[in-house]
């Protein structure tokens, strides 16, 4: 699942988007609530996409390679 | 924090300024009861926080206490500039021989207390400062050093009064500067300050405004004076529409700090400033360079994307800005890119080109180097801490000025 902002974009890989654990995890440690735990997995909130503050705070609390925050203004960059 | 007159008049006597033997009353029976006390001619004055009660019939004067008792009746029914009265001052009709002006108001640009005193009271000092100007005394005086008498004589002898009239007037100005820096005022005024004819003087008006900040120095006073919490500051200021969209923007989002204001400006160029002293330094710098200011707005504390958005947004939106300069001095806790995202965002959702619409990005510090690729991709034009405020501004006023002309 991947969604852009205008200057960001953040994608969480199709194999870790039914996993609610994560997506409580996910939402407890975003500072600007990106993230959405569900019953089903994880959702992501388009219009607080670019709010992102670049933490990576969400690189820290998922599995090696489970999300990904892209910088759109430099032609798409992960933040890692 | 305004004060109506009976008010002022209180604290003008708790300073030890004589004053007549006036009483407040909300009940124009009790109005009789107090002109029966004065025992003579009594004058019956509207409390409202307007000007223009003489010409309104807000004050009447009265023979009687049944006269003064029927004007007091009409005079608490009475609404003054869409004022309705706190209630009638019942004061006795002094025996004048001479009116006075003494006054102490806070100087902006000086940053000093300014006192100023006049032989020609009763009317308006603006007026005697303009028409008579050799009948104005004027002197500042510290906040920090101690106060002294002697400065107040010299003011009152500026204005050209001398013999018992400078004797009897020097320790009542004295008392209303002290009264004026003990009570955190911006203003205290007392017009007129008469000279009856037995030779004493009495305060016959006064008008007091508080510094708002100094509320909460000033409890017991205010609360000696029997004003609640409820009433705030009193002031009677109405908010623009751009403020009012300010305003709802910055309290929809905890993050950050922005305000708006444009009471007073009429110019082209939209204003986000702010960081450290930014705004003032920033807004000075745009008009003492020819620039005209839309408005005035300061950003700050870390704001969201959304709060930077919104602030560009509602500049925008205000007639006749096309262009808007971000402009703020180094900034620490306040992140570049995000105010960056901000007002491009604000742009593309207004249909306009962020390239054309943001004459110049000025704001070096936390997080530049990504607000900077941020700008790059748009084309927006754009500075770092090498160029100081006042180029930066006066490229934004050259820019928008410039391709208006």
């Amino acid at each position: 699942m991947r969604k852009d902002a205008i200057f960001i974009g953040v994608e969480v890989k199709d194999e870790y988007t039914s996993d609610p654990a994560l997506g409580a995890k996910l939402n407890e440690v975003c500072p600007v609530n990106i993230y959405r735990g569900t019953e089903t997995g994880v959702d992501i909130d388009e219009a607080a996409i670019d709010e992102c503050v670049l933490c990576g705070l969400c690189y820290d609390a998922a599995p090696e390679g489970a999300v990904a925050v892209l910088k759109l203004y430099e032609d798409g960059a992960a933040l890692r | 924090m305004r004060f109506f007159e009976y008010e002022a008049r209180e604290i003008v006597k708790r300073a030890g300024i004589p004053v007549t033997d006036y009483g407040f009353t909300t009940d124009a029976a009790e109005a009789k009861t107090i002109a029966a006390r004065i025992g003579g001619p009594t004058v019956i004055k509207s409390q409202v926080l307007t000007g223009g009660r003489m010409k309104a019939g807000g004050v009447k004067f009265a023979d009687t206490p049944e006269e003064a008792e029927a004007h007091a009746a009409d005079i608490l029914e009475l609404e003054i500039n869409g004022h309705e009265p706190r209630g009638v001052l019942v004061d006795p009709k002094a025996d004048v021989k001479q009116e006075y002006y003494m006054g102490v108001v806070w100087d902006g640009a000086a940053k000093r207390p300014l006192m100023l005193f006049s032989d020609m009271g009763g009317i308006d000092i603006e007026q005697v400062a303009e028409e008579h100007p050799d009948h104005v005394g004027r002197g500042h005086f510290s906040t920090l050093d101690p106060f002294s008498d002697f400065m107040a004589k010299q003011v009152i002898a500026d204005a050209g009064v001398t013999g018992k009239a400078l004797q009897r007037c020097t320790p009542i100005l004295a008392r209303l500067a002290q009264l004026f820096l003990d009570n955190d005022m911006l203003l205290a005024e007392i017009n007129p300050i008469a000279e009856l004819h037995d030779g004493t003087f009495v305060a016959l008006d006064a008008h007091m405004e508080m510094e708002n900040e100094g509320m909460g120095r000033q409890k017991a006073l205010i609360k000696a004076l029997g004003i609640g919490a409820e009433e705030g500051t009193r002031e009677t200021y109405v908010p623009s529409a751009f403020e009012e969209a300010v305003s709802a923007v910055d309290a929809a989002d905890h993050r950050g700090v922005i305000q708006g204001k444009d009471n007073g400006f009429d110019g082209t160029i939209g204003l986000i400033i702010g960081a450290g002293g930014g705004s003032l330094t920033l807004t000075d710098a745009v008009r003492q360079q020819g620039g005209k200011p839309a408005n005035y707005s300061e950003i700050g504390g870390n704001p969201s994307v959304a709060k930077a958005c919104g602030l560009a947004k509602a500049v925008l939106a205000k007639d006749g800005v096309e262009k808007i300069a971000v402009m703020m001095s180094i900034v620490s806790n306040t992140r570049v890119d995000i105010v960056a995202r901000g007002v491009i965002k604000a742009c593309l959702e207004l249909g306009k080109d962020p390239a054309e619409t943001i004459a110049i990005f000025r704001i070096p510090g936390a997080w530049e180097e990504e607000g900077f690729k941020i700008l790059d991709k748009y084309g927006i034009e754009y500075c770092d801490r090498s160029v100081s405020l006042w180029e930066a501004a006066g490229r934004a006023v050259a820019k928008i000025q410039g391709e208006a002309a």
